[in-house]
Parts: C-alpha cells; sequence; structure tokens
C-alpha cells in the first residue's frame, strides 16, 4: 500500500468510527480497490500536484462559494467516497419513501390537518412552528407538488448504519457541486473513474427541469420556467447559475419579475412575459413582502397570491418549513407509518424532544455528552456539541434551552464514519455525512445517485459545512453489473425533456462510420509553401 | 431575454473595449513619456487624461496615470476597473454567456494583479491586456449563438469602439503629445492596413481619414459606427418604411452620414470638433438603448401597508 496510507491504520485503531474504506483489522473494502489501485501509482508530490489543478480549474471556472465575503475555490478531496450498489439500493427507497411522507404531511397540515385530529402529532407541534405559513394554507399548489426538490441529509453511524440526520425540504444546496466535483474527479483521478462503473449525475438537470414541467399549472402547453434567485451576493449563486444554465431556463431576480392580476410575468427586452413554474432559490420570509417579510426588496409582492390563484407553480411549496422544523423531525417514524402504512427505511437518530419536562431533565444532566440542535437552524448554525463545549457555553446554552424549550433538540454525539482525506501531506481518516437529492414530480419520486459528500477537514471535528471549514468528496455510488443488474423492464422511462449536455448519446450498436467505409482526408494546399 | 440580462451583455461588450483601447492609448503615449522632464510629464498626463474623459487626479505625474489609466479598480475608466466590472457583470448574466466566455473574463480579472507596476511593467501589462480581450472577443463570437443576446454584446462593443478611436485621434491633436502619425496608426493596429491603402504614398495625413472613414478596416470610427447600426436594426427590424422609431439608430445613423458625407476639406478643418461629436453620439446612444430596452419602467417597491 502506498506510503501516504502509512499511519492510516494507527489513526483508525485511536477512533470507533465506521471507516468507508477499511473494514476493521485494516481490510480494504472491496468496493474501493479501484481507488486503491490508482492511489498506489501516485507519490505525494503527484496528489498534491492534481489537488491544486482541481482548485485552480474551480477557480477558473467560477466554481466558488462566499466565505467571510470572499470568493475561495469549492474544496474537493482526492479520495472519492464509494457507496456499494446494495447500501445504496436501501438507501435510495429510504430516502423516496421520506420524501412521499413529507409531502403527505404538508399536503394535510395545510389543508385538513387530519394528523391532529388522529392524534399523531399535538396541533401546537404545527402551530408554533416558524415557517408554518398561514397565508398558504387551505390551497393546493398548482401541480399538485410541494417538495419538488429535497436533501435528505444521513449520516453512518459506528455500526454502519445510515440514519436521517435532518430533512431540508425549503431550499437544499449544494447539488451543483455534486455536479462540478464529478467533472473535477474526471480529471483528477482518471485512472479509478475510468476502471468502475459508477453511475452518472448529468442527469440532474434534465430531470430537475421536466419535474418543472410537469407541475406547471395544468392549462399551459408550454410552460416557461425560471430560476428565482436573491442575487449574486447570495452564497449559493453560483448553484443559481449552473442550475439555470444547465436547464437553458433564465435566471431571474426578485426585480424582474412582476404580479398582475394574479399573474406573473418577466420584463424582457420585448416586454413582459409570462411565468409559469418558478424554481424558488430565495427564503420565504423574503419571497413576497405582501405577506412576509415587508421590508425585503428582494422579492416579489403579489407572488404567493398568484400561486393562491393557480396560475403559477412555486417550487418548493411556500411553507414547506413546517415540515424540515426538526421537532417534527422526531416524529417521522410516527407519520410514516401514519401515512404510508410502512416502517421507516432509514431510521432516525434517537433524540430528545427538549419541551418533553422528563427529557429536558435528563438531558439538563447531560449537557456536556450531548449535541443540542435549534429546530429551525440550517448549515451548522447554533448547534452546540456537548464534549467539544466550554462550561460557559454550556451555561448559556442551558439558559437558552430553559427559556424557550420549543426551539431545541438534543441527540447523542454521533461517531460520523470516516473516508480518507489528504491532510498534511498524507491520508488521514476525517468525518463524513452525505445529502441525497430526490426531485419529486408528483408521480415519482427519483433520487440523483450519490449526493453530496461533505468532510470535516479537522481531525476528529464532526462539523462538515463548508461555511464552516468543511471539504467534500465526489460521491461514487457503484453500478450493478451483468447478471445482478435491475431487468431491464422495471427501468422508468427517460423524461421527455432533452438538453444537450457534453453527454451526447451514443446508442448505435454499430457505428454509422463502418458502413461509410473510408472518410474523405483533410485537403491541403497545392504547390504553396511546404513545411 | 431579460433586460437586466441584456443591459449586463450591452456593458461587458462596453468595457471590454474600454480596456482594450484604453490599453492601446497607454502602451503608445509612454513611449514619449519615458525620458521625459517632470515638467513635461505633467502636461502629458494633464492632456491625455483630459482627452480619454476620466476623473482627474490630485497630481498630475507618470503614477498618477499609470494608476487612473491602468490598474485602479475603483473606477471604470481603467483598464483592470473595466475587465473587472465587465467580469462582475458576466457573473450576472453567467447562465446567458457561455461558458468559455464567462472562463475567459474570469481568469483575466485573476490575471490582473499578477503585474509589474512600473513603466516597464505597464508595457507587459498593456500587451497582456490585448492579448486577452482578443481572445474574450473570439470566444463571444464563436462560442455563443450570435443572436439577441450577442447582438447587444456586439452593440456595446461597437459604440465604445467607435467612442476609443474617437478619443485616439484626438490625441494626435493635442500639441503636447505631439504623436507622430506612424505611432497614432501602430496605436490602432492599423498601420500593415493603411499602407496597402496606397495612400500613405500621398501623403501620411490620410492617415487621419482613414483611422475616421475607411470602411473596411474594423477600428475605423465609420465602421464601428456601421456595426452598431447593423446590431440596432437586426435587435429591432418591426418598422421600416418611414423614419425611424428607434432612437438610437437615428444618432449613430445620422453621426455615421455626417461623417460618410463631408469633404476631406471639411473633415480636415475641423476635426476636433467631429471627434467630439462622436463622442456626444456614442453617449446620447447608449442612453436611448438604456432607455428602449434595459428600462424597468417604473420601479415597484413595497413600501409596507398603507396606513
Amino acid at each position: 500500500m502506498s506510503d501516504l496510507f502509512a499511519a492510516y491504520a494507527e489513526a483508525l485503531e485511536r477512533g470507533d468510527a465506521w471507516d468507508e474504506m477499511f473494514a476493521p483489522g485494516f481490510t480494504l473494502r472491496q468496493d474501493y480497490r479501484p481507488v486503491q489501485r490508482a492511489l498506489d501509482e501516485l507519490s505525494l508530490d503527484d496528489v498534491t500536484a492534481r489537488a491544486d489543478s482541481m482548485a485552480r480549474t474551480f477557480l477558473d471556472r467560477g466554481v466558488t462559494f462566499d466565505y467571510a465575503g470572499e470568493e475561495r475555490a469549492w474544496p474537493l478531496d482526492i479520495v472519492p467516497r464509494v457507496i456499494p450498489a446494495d447500501d445504496w439500493e436501501v438507501l435510495e427507497r429510504g430516502v423516496a419513501q421520506r420524501v412521499r411522507v413529507l409531502e403527505a404531511f404538508l399536503d394535510d397540515v395545510y389543508s385538513t390537518m387530519s394528523v391532529v385530529r388522529d392524534g399523531v402529532v399535538p396541533r401546537s407541534l404545527i402551530t408554533t412552528s416558524a415557517h408554518f405559513h398561514r397565508a398558504v394554507h387551505g390551497f393546493r399548489p398548482a401541480g399538485g407538488v410541494r417538495v419538488h426538490v429535497s436533501g435528505i441529509d444521513v449520516v453512518r453511524d459506528a455500526e454502519g448504519t445510515f440514519r436521517v440526520l435532518e430533512d431540508n425540504v425549503r431550499v437544499p444546496s449544494g447539488v451543483s457541486y455534486v455536479l462540478e466535483n464529478r467533472r473535477a474527479m474526471s480529471k483528477g483521478l482518471p485512472e479509478a473513474i475510468g476502471s468502475v462503473n459508477v453511475r452518472p449525475v448529468e442527469e440532474y438537470p434534465r430531470r430537475l427541469l421536466a419535474a418543472l414541467r410537469t407541475s406547471a399549472p395544468s392549462e399551459i402547453e408550454d410552460p416557461v420556467v425560471v430560476v428565482l434567485t436573491p442575487g449574486v451576493y447570495n452564497s449559493a449563486y453560483f448553484e443559481h447559475t449552473l442550475l439555470a444554465g444547465m436547464m437553458g431556463v433564465e435566471l431571474v431576480e426578485g426585480r424582474d419579475l412582476v404580479t398582475r392580476a394574479n399573474k406573473v410575468y418577466m420584463r424582457t427586452t420585448d416586454g413582459e412575459r409570462r411565468v409559469d413554474v418558478i424554481y424558488k432559490r430565495i427564503d420565504d420570509d423574503f419571497l413576497d413582502p405582501l405577506h412576509f417579510r415587508s421590508d425585503s426588496v428582494l422579492g416579489v409582492p403579489g407572488i404567493v397570491n398568484a400561486a393562491r390563484a393557480g396560475n403559477v407553480t412555486i417550487a418548493n411549496a411556500v411553507g414547506n418549513g413546517v415540515a424540515d422544523d426538526k421537532l417534527v423531525y422526531t416524529y417521522m417514524p410516527d407519520l410514516t407509518r401514519y401515512y404510508l402504512g410502512e416502517d421507516p427505511i432509514v431510521p432516525n437518530v434517537d433524540t430528545f424532544r427538549l419541551e418533553e419536562p422528563q427529557a429536558r431533565e435528563e438531558v439538563m444532566d447531560r449537557l456536556d455528552e450531548l449535541v443540542v440542535k435549534p429546530v429551525d437552524g440550517s448549515g451548522g448554525k447554533g448547534l452546540v456539541i456537548g464534549p467539544d463545549a466550554s462550561p460557559a457555553e454550556l451555561e448559556e446554552l442551558r439558559r437558552k434551552v430553559l427559556a424557550e424549550p420549543r426551539g431545541w433538540i438534543a441527540q447523542p454525539v454521533l461517531q460520523l464514519s470516516t473516508v480518507p482525506t489528504l491532510a498534511g501531506g498524507r491520508f488521514a481518516p476525517r468525518h463524513v455525512d452525505l445529502r441525497p437529492f430526490a426531485i419529486n414530480d408528483g408521480h415519482d419520486v427519483w433520487v440523483l445517485p450519490g449526493g453530496l459528500t461533505r468532510v470535516a477537514l479537522k481531525e476528529g471535528s464532526l462539523i462538515v459545512n463548508s461555511s464552516q471549514g468543511g471539504g467534500s468528496k465526489d460521491t461514487w455510488v457503484m453500478a450493478r453489473t451483468g447478471a445482478e443488474a435491475r431487468p431491464a423492464a422495471h427501468r422508468e422511462p427517460e423524461p421527455q425533456v432533452h438538453v444537450v449536455g457534453d453527454d451526447w448519446p451514443e446508442e448505435q450498436s454499430q457505428s454509422p462510420l463502418d458502413e461509410i467505409g473510408l472518410l474523405p482526408e483533410q485537403q491541403q494546399q497545392q504547390g504553396g509553401a511546404s513545411c | 431575454m431579460l433586460s437586466r440580462i441584456a443591459e449586463s451583455l450591452f456593458w461587458i461588450g462596453r468595457y471590454v473595449e474600454r480596456a482594450d483601447g484604453t490599453a492601446r492609448i497607454l502602451d503608445v503615449h509612454l513611449e514619449r513619456l519615458n525620458g521625459a522632464s517632470a515638467q513635461e510629464q505633467e502636461t502629458v498626463t494633464r492632456e491625455l487624461l483630459t482627452i480619454m474623459g476620466v476623473p482627474q487626479p490630485e497630481e498630475y505625474t507618470l503614477g498618477s496615470l499609470l494608476n487612473t489609466l491602468a490598474y485602479t479598480r475603483a473606477s471604470t475608466h481603467s483598464v483592470a476597473g473595466s475587465l473587472g466590472a465587465a467580469r462582475e457583470n458576466a457573473r450576472r448574466a453567467r447562465e446567458t454567456v457561455s461558458s468559455s466566455l464567462w472562463e475567459a473574463l474570469n481568469t483575466t480579472w485573476y490575471g490582473l494583479g499578477q503585474h509589474r507596476r512600473d513603466m516597464v511593467g505597464t508595457y507587459r501589462f498593456c500587451h497582456w491586456v490585448l492579448e486577452r480581450t482578443a481572445m474574450i472577443r473570439g470566444l463571444a463570437d464563436s462560442t455563443m449563438s450570435h443572436d439577441e443576446a450577442w447582438l447587444f454584446l456586439e452593440l456595446g462593443r461597437s459604440l465604445e469602439r467607435a467612442d476609443m478611436t474617437a478619443r485616439m485621434l484626438a490625441t494626435r491633436e493635442s500639441e503636447a503629445l505631439g504623436l507622430s502619425w506612424v505611432n497614432m496608426l501602430r496605436c490602432a493596429g492599423a498601420y500593415e492596413s493603411f499602407l496597402r491603402t496606397q495612400r500613405a504614398t500621398v501623403g501620411e495625413e490620410h492617415a487621419g481619414e482613414f483611422l475616421l472613414l475607411d470602411r473596411l478596416f474594423p477600428r475605423s470610427v465609420l465602421r464601428a459606427l456601421q456595426d452598431a447600426e447593423e446590431c440596432l436594426m437586426a435587435l429591432d427590424p418591426s418598422y421600416q418604411r418611414v423614419g425611424f422609431m428607434d432612437d438610437a439608430r437615428r444618432i449613430v445613423g445620422e453621426m455615421r452620414s455626417t461623417l460618410e458625407y463631408s469633404t476631406p476639406d471639411q473633415l480636415a478643418a475641423s476635426l476636433p470638433i467631429f471627434l467630439h461629436q462622436v463622442q456626444l453620439s456614442c453617449a446620447r446612444a447608449s442612453e436611448a438603448i438604456t432607455n428602449k430596452y434595459f428600462s424597468r419602467g417604473q420601479e415597484l417597491s413595497w413600501v409596507g401597508e398603507v396606513s
């Protein structure tokens, strides 16, 4: 094995996390063999040069994220995270099930609230959620879908079981980095990616566009889709441009849109043009100054009324935040049984509801060994990891929790699984999570094979957010080969929208060139200058 | 297309061309400044900055000239500032411009800081800028469909080019700058083309005519105005029978025909006035285009509940 792995076995001994590449006893897991073979050929210089070249390419292409007001190259580690086909199959079904539950829950919350009537959750759970918006109560959005795009964060615990950590059904971001990571890795580690059958990710924009068009208001024949961005200063602006570009639709800001008689138009050089589907990348609070924050300059006045009138589809629907409230998360197993009559395929992490006195009492005694999270936070904001916190921080936390128990949950500290990551001139185990992305077009839930693997770059750290110094890894889902592959009859039909990308299909079994025979040669200048 | 995006493209075209023109003008005048006395440097700097129409610095030294025309990022009058603004506009219109064009603008922007800010470094800098802007134009031309988006880019480029060539010619008119016709032509990259027209045998003074009126040389004022007119026509082909509905077309067309139909004597007698008119026309045309295509009409803003 390469020198770069010299100290890896020892490092693994120190922790008790599940390692994705090596089974206990430092034996290589089978699906990692091609990666290990490719890395074996490389010296530290090679690896560093490749890492630098990937960073430079990201910077030139503008694949950046905002860190303290500065554009930084997106951090991608050279060792991919590999997910075996069997594991993925479970995860894929689990994520799709989760999305169906969230969809049913939201539909119920904003209509009859039968879930409350039947005593599955208390009414206060819903009405006290900061993201439960009465402005969208009592109507079903055009197209009938609310969770068009979702990111379900999962982690692997010390036993190797995948568990859902949180649901993101408002504005889940990160998918552009999945696409860019794959592009970069095919140049960064071509030896490995060429030798294995990794499931492709390029079809995501096509799937998204197909789903958005499907969910357009029903009377529209050729719906106009736009992506709505808060603007160039948003940290995910790169993602907005990439998705709009790859779907071939306009990227609009709030000031480009205008509503009139409950219809939405965009201002173009040819005058105003009707918009039918808006892929919204703005927080609900800023979307419509008529209903939410009246000081918002990013939004479009009247857009919620247009949605209520059924003249425009907003994806994801307004008000979805009530479903990814972390307190609602704790009810997900019950909700799964209630709506689908199934048991959850991917389990939750055990969670204490701090509004319940008994749980609160237990947690208060053990604050220093638990992770405590605000229920409406994202991006790791406000989260406190007990073992790493100072006594003063814990005291502050205790005060906050007691002041507003509804706002907090607590979970045991999970040992996230590790993957070898380049750090300080060699590979060392670093903790990772995974955000698979799912697209729901109302008929079917499609899960992008893989998703965004984020990695904590500091040793032992569990914080993977890029805003807090996390990196990323390309995620390779292994395809089944030969007899294992799914029978063709079960394959889902391809979506009907085609955007020409660099994955132009080469489907003909026999090359047409064979039939033509000799090809005409290039012409050269006659009797002129020759070299 | 979206008005906001059209505006970004128009200004990408203008700023890239401005960087190119400014680099050319700076390059050719640096030669003369080299070795001049402090007194002379001050006069030349003052003249040059006045002709370029940039905000005047507090003192007129070589350093302030280089800073104002080449390096300051704080204003879009300098090369660096223009390229920065072009890149920022491309960032806002990123899903519309081709990824090659975006990448070229982006890497140019990252390359801006890699130059020594002295006389010799600035020569290299100007040369590098000419290469980069040529590449940006080439990529726009070959990787974008020649649709509406491209027309706005091209329109901005043409107007700015007419303006820049007019300023270039104006520096010839200044006593203090005392540029020779040969250098003037080299500045516009027109030397060989001019020689080939055979007019050089008649006299160097025809060089001015060439840069102003040649119908085939791409950087001449006339040709740039023609290009702008063609873009405007393609953008709004709706009404062709009587007159012009489009203010920008009227302004550009009027200027173009004034130049085209003036006699050589008229031009020679009052060249500075013509050059000034060209610059004014470009500015007015730009305003007319803004009103027609980019105007958001009355900007809607919600100011809270009615009390």
